[in-house]
């Protein structure tokens, strides 16, 4: 009678210990494997330095690109922000940022303050695009390739160690043609 | 720099909480005076370490130091001075941060009031409370720092959650963790006892004040829950069996229990093992409820986020803390005295029926709240309880515990003549029941849930002031505290009834569109909408719509609900307008624009749905006055 | 029997009975009042057949939300990715209802439509911009639940 109490707790623990295992969020790193090899999303952007200039995936097409999702009021960007940079500078493919739900104003001056990697900067401002692309959260980086299709993606801050062991292989893979 | 030294007085609380936890339960155990002595001042040193680490994050959202991440994640420049020192707390880091210092102040307040207690006793029990503050400052620091930077500062906060933006949150969390922590101490007696082998009325003595005093903030936490939740959620609604509100109810459940089991053991000596049980039991449920809302295991309003890390350090530290109590009071839980038999007829009888009754009312809570994790671990699907489960069950347990709780003050211990109480008590069960039978037919709707209510409020009120009768006519007028207090918790019960059936009874609500000009009628109270008009609020946008209201063609005056639009991020809020009374609230809610001018509109008329937290103040109040007994403070003859 | 023995049995008896009670009621309780949540397609491909009132999860699809001017009535579609199902709800949607949104609606299958009587759109404790999609949010998700719900939306 006086050990029923303990067996009783030690029953909830494995249901606990079951919880936590069944809540353990997908590995980050492991795409939702509905988006690779799928063709992104279609969209139609607003550029955030030339307003009234629209950008669409179709104009992308016909080369790689890496696009990264980011916003002046997420704190992880600014982390991955020099990594970012430095991977820019090699011009080793175009590297565009989407503007998540962002002022313009608030993003221009992050953009001026911090430097600016990109290629050029998309603006989504209501946010159906990034829905779109299946983003949890930001920041987070895709690859696409010269047709479009989502080819490679990274949930949270970009590492260097991401670029050298994840990025830039499957950019390799994708420019041998498979 | 400052932040960092916040950092380092957490770590430094935390070996000191170590010191605290490992020398004076060892020097208990072998009888070295020096190392009991240190967990005074041990105590002493980590409350002053813990609130330093605390009034420094408080600094930082003060300043708005938007180089702490958690101060970037949760403040904005806009956000009002107040609500800045409230989102400490708004959200896992922080109240974390709380809940340690809830724990270092308890602590604090046992090694202070603890002077007429033998050296050994204050030294395992304050060692027990250093074990539980190592865990919780482990938790912070490895897991969950406040502290942590963000290089370069973000150049703006991504706001507090704007449902916490409110004076609830204010004093909701910290009189809630009061209450969730205070339960630490009765459970740091009971595994000192266990560990020491002896449970008589001294140790009963010791333990009952803080007892009381820690169910009274939880009642008071609770209620104010109950109460925001009412207010800020817009819907009129009270009480959601939500698993986190489920969480902070099933220690006041197991707290209950417990109070009256003390009760009955210093005073007869038996139901010691459900003494002990019951204190392990709600400190228990106090950490299980901390883990469920930081885990990610189930889903709510209140979660924070989940993290899955998180919620396995979690579970590991509940298996220790948790299993290991058990453990103790498998091996080391005393038999009932001999000497303390009672007759089926007794208090003491009744009484174990109150134990039964809530403590079956706890796991069934339980068991409603972890049964869709229980589904989908073993793949039964994604499911979800409803509150009628809670609701049904929950009634079905507590009617006979309102039918017997009469006559418990005015049967006696050991051995009662069943005729006697019942002789006692017959003229006013039939005045109960014939009121409630007048209830019955004068209640426009719910008949049912009202006559219940009146039924047994009135009974459990007239009950009480038969035994208040009796105790005069015997005694003169010399009340205890604890008879003071229990009359008051009773006459609580009573209110609480009365709120919480006359209002699932009576309200009535209508959800509808409304042009302006237009008007709604719920019994006797007229609803006439105006329109809407936007005015400007320090962060935020809001519509802001105008009812007039009135009651049989009398003009009440004007309510002005908002639907309000936050500026960073946009997160619309719904702000109901309440005109509250103490007979009953009347509740106006803005849905959305319908378009040409018409807006949906949800009103409400709630009767008596205050008595429910004025029972539950009530009910709290008779808890701290019991705690002021006096005998509860005798110094002890030389033993 | 001596009467102590006598009283135990009775004890030990008025438990099981108790305990027996209280499982069956339990049981009861939880069998009446336990939701099932299917997605979309989970619905189409009648895998919710045996449960009459069940929860309908998945997204707002863009563009289906129409409700007529100075009417409470409300139409949207349901979207997991692979399915869609149109759903009629009568009263105030919850403050965080929006197209593209995670939504969980409680309710029943009346023809093709699915009649809602309770509504809960999704809300991020951890505060994010509105739009953060979870696993469900997502455009191509399969099935989940989302990681926090909204009080709950009840129609009249």
């Amino acid at each position: 009678m006086r050990w029923l109490p303990l067996a009783m707790f030690a029953a909830l623990a494995v249901l606990l210990a079951a919880g936590v295992w069944l809540s353990r969020r997908p590995d980050r790193d492991v795409l939702p494997s509905t988006l690779i090899g799928k063709p992104a999303p279609t969209f139609s952007l607003p550029v955030l330095h030339e307003p009234g200039r629209l950008v669409s995936l179709a104009d992308l097409k016909g080369a790689p690109f890496v696009l990264n999702v980011w916003g002046s009021w997420c704190p992880t960007c600014r982390e991955e922000h020099p990594v970012l940079t430095r991977f820019a500078e090699t011009k080793r493919v175009r590297v565009i940022g989407l503007d998540w739900k962002d002022d313009p104003a608030d993003a221009q001056r992050w953009l001026e303050q911090f430097g600016n990697p990109y290629w050029m900067v998309l603006t989504d401002q209501d946010g159906g695009t990034v829905i779109d692309f299946g983003v949890a959260a930001a920041p987070e980086t895709f690859l696409v390739d010269g047709n479009g299709i989502v080819r490679w993606k990274k949930a949270g801050a970009m590492t260097d160690a991401t670029i050298r062991d994840e990025l830039l292989p499957a950019l390799v893979q994708l420019e041998r043609g498979r | 720099m400052l932040p960092e030294l916040g950092q380092v007085a957490l770590i430094l609380a935390l070996l000191v909480a170590a010191l605290q936890a490992v020398l004076p339960l060892v020097g208990a155990h072998r009888g070295i005076d020096a190392w009991m002595r240190v967990a005074r001042p041990a105590a002493f040193v980590q409350l002053v370490l813990v609130a330093s680490a605390f009034a420094i994050l408080t600094h930082a959202f003060v300043t708005q130091d938007f180089s702490l991440r958690y101060v970037a994640t949760n403040s904005n420049s806009l956000l009002p001075m107040v609500y800045r020192f409230t989102a400490v707390w708004g959200a896992h880091e922080g109240s974390l941060l709380l809940w340690a210092l809830i724990l270092a102040l308890w602590t604090g307040a046992v090694a202070l009031f603890s002077k007429a207690l033998p050296q050994p006793v204050v030294a395992r029990v304050l060692g027990v409370m250093g074990i539980v503050a190592v865990g919780f400052l482990a938790f912070l620091i490895f897991t969950s720092n406040p502290f942590g930077r963000l290089l370069p500062a973000a150049v703006e906060g991504r706001d507090l959650n704007p449902l916490l933006q409110d004076p609830g949150m204010i004093i909701h969390p910290p009189m809630l963790y009061l209450g969730y922590v205070g339960f630490c101490v009765p459970f740091a007696f009971a595994i000192a006892a266990l560990l020491d082998g002896r449970i008589d009325a001294r140790w009963l003595r010791w333990v009952r004040p803080w007892t009381n005093v820690a169910w009274g903030f939880l009642t008071i936490g609770i209620a104010l829950g109950s109460w925001w939740a009412y207010y800020e959620l817009g819907w009129g609604g009270w009480w959601f069996w939500d698993p986190v509100e489920n969480a902070s109810f099933m220690p006041w459940l197991a707290g209950t229990a417990l109070l009256h089991s003390q009760a009955v053991t210093e005073k007869r000596g038996s139901f010691r093992g459900w003494t002990l049980l019951l204190a392990i039991a709600a400190f228990s449920l106090s950490l299980l409820g901390t883990f469920l809302v930081r885990s990610g295991v189930l889903t709510s309003v209140h979660a924070f986020a989940a993290d899955p890390t998180r919620g396995l350090f979690v579970l590991v530290f509940l298996g220790i803390v948790i299993g290991g109590s058990l453990l103790l009071y498998a091996l080391r839980s005393p038999d009932d005295d001999d000497n303390s038999r009672f007759a089926t007829a007794s208090r003491e009888t009744l009484l174990l029926a109150n134990n039964l009754l809530l403590a079956s009312a706890c796991a069934m809570v339980l068991l409603g709240t972890l049964y869709p994790l229980l589904a989908d671990a073993l793949d039964l699907g994604k499911i979800s309880v409803g509150p009628p489960y809670f609701a049904l069950l929950f009634t079905l347990l507590m009617a006979p515990l309102v039918l017997l709780l009469p006559f418990g003050p005015l049967t006696r211990w050991q051995r009662e003549q069943p005729s006697r109480p019942i002789a006692m008590l017959v003229p006013w069960a039939g005045l109960a029941l014939g009121i409630g039978i007048a209830a019955f037919f004068l209640a426009p709707q719910g008949a049912w849930k009202v006559a219940a209510g009146v039924v047994g409020a009135t009974w459990v009120l007239l009950g009480t002031l038969r035994f208040l009768w009796t105790r005069l006519k015997n005694s003169g007028s010399r009340f205890t505290p604890e008879m003071i207090g229990m009359t008051l918790a009773h006459f609580g019960l009573a209110v609480f009834l009365v709120g919480a059936l006359l209002t699932e009874g009576l309200s009535r609500q209508r959800e509808l569109a409304l042009a302006p000009g237009q008007s709604v009628t719920l019994g006797a109270h007229a609803f006439r909408f105006e329109g809407v008009q936007r005015h400007v609020g320090p962060n935020y946008v809001a519509d802001t719509g105008t009812v007039q209201v009135s009651r049989d063609g009398v003009a009440l005056g004007t309510m002005h609900p908002e639907k309000r639009s936050y500026a960073s991020g946009g997160q619309v809020m719904t702000e109901a307008a309440i005109a509250p009374g103490i007979t009953r609230d009347l509740y106006v809610a803005l849905g959305e624009p319908l378009g040409g001018g018409s807006w949906a509109v949800r009103v409400h008329v709630k009767p008596f749905v205050r008595w429910i937290w004025m029972g539950a103040v009530l009910m709290a109040l008779g808890g701290f006055v019991t705690a002021t007994d006096r005998r509860f403070r005798r110094r002890e003859a030389a033993q | 029997m001596n009467p102590v023995r006598k009283r135990r049995l009775l004890m030990v008896i008025a438990l099981l009975l108790a305990a027996g009670a209280a499982t069956a009621l339990v049981a009861m309780a939880l069998q009446r009042n336990v939701a099932y949540l299917y997605t979309p397609s989970e619905v189409l491909k009648g895998e919710a057949g045996g449960h009459a009132r069940f929860r309908l999860g998945g997204m707002v699809r863009a563009g289906s939300f129409k409700r007529a001017q100075g009417s409470m009535e409300a139409h949207f579609a349901v979207d997991d990715g692979d399915a869609v199902l149109p759903v009629v709800y009568t009263g105030i949607l919850p403050d965080l209802f929006r197209e593209k949104q995670a939504v969980i609606a409680t309710g029943r299958m009346n023809g093709g439509v699915f009649v809602a009587d309770e509504v809960l759109a999704k809300h991020d404790e951890t505060y994010m911009p509105k739009e953060v999609a979870d696993k469900m949010g997502a455009a191509h998700m399969k099935h989940g639940v989302p990681a926090t719900i909204d009080m709950p939306a009840q129609a009249q």
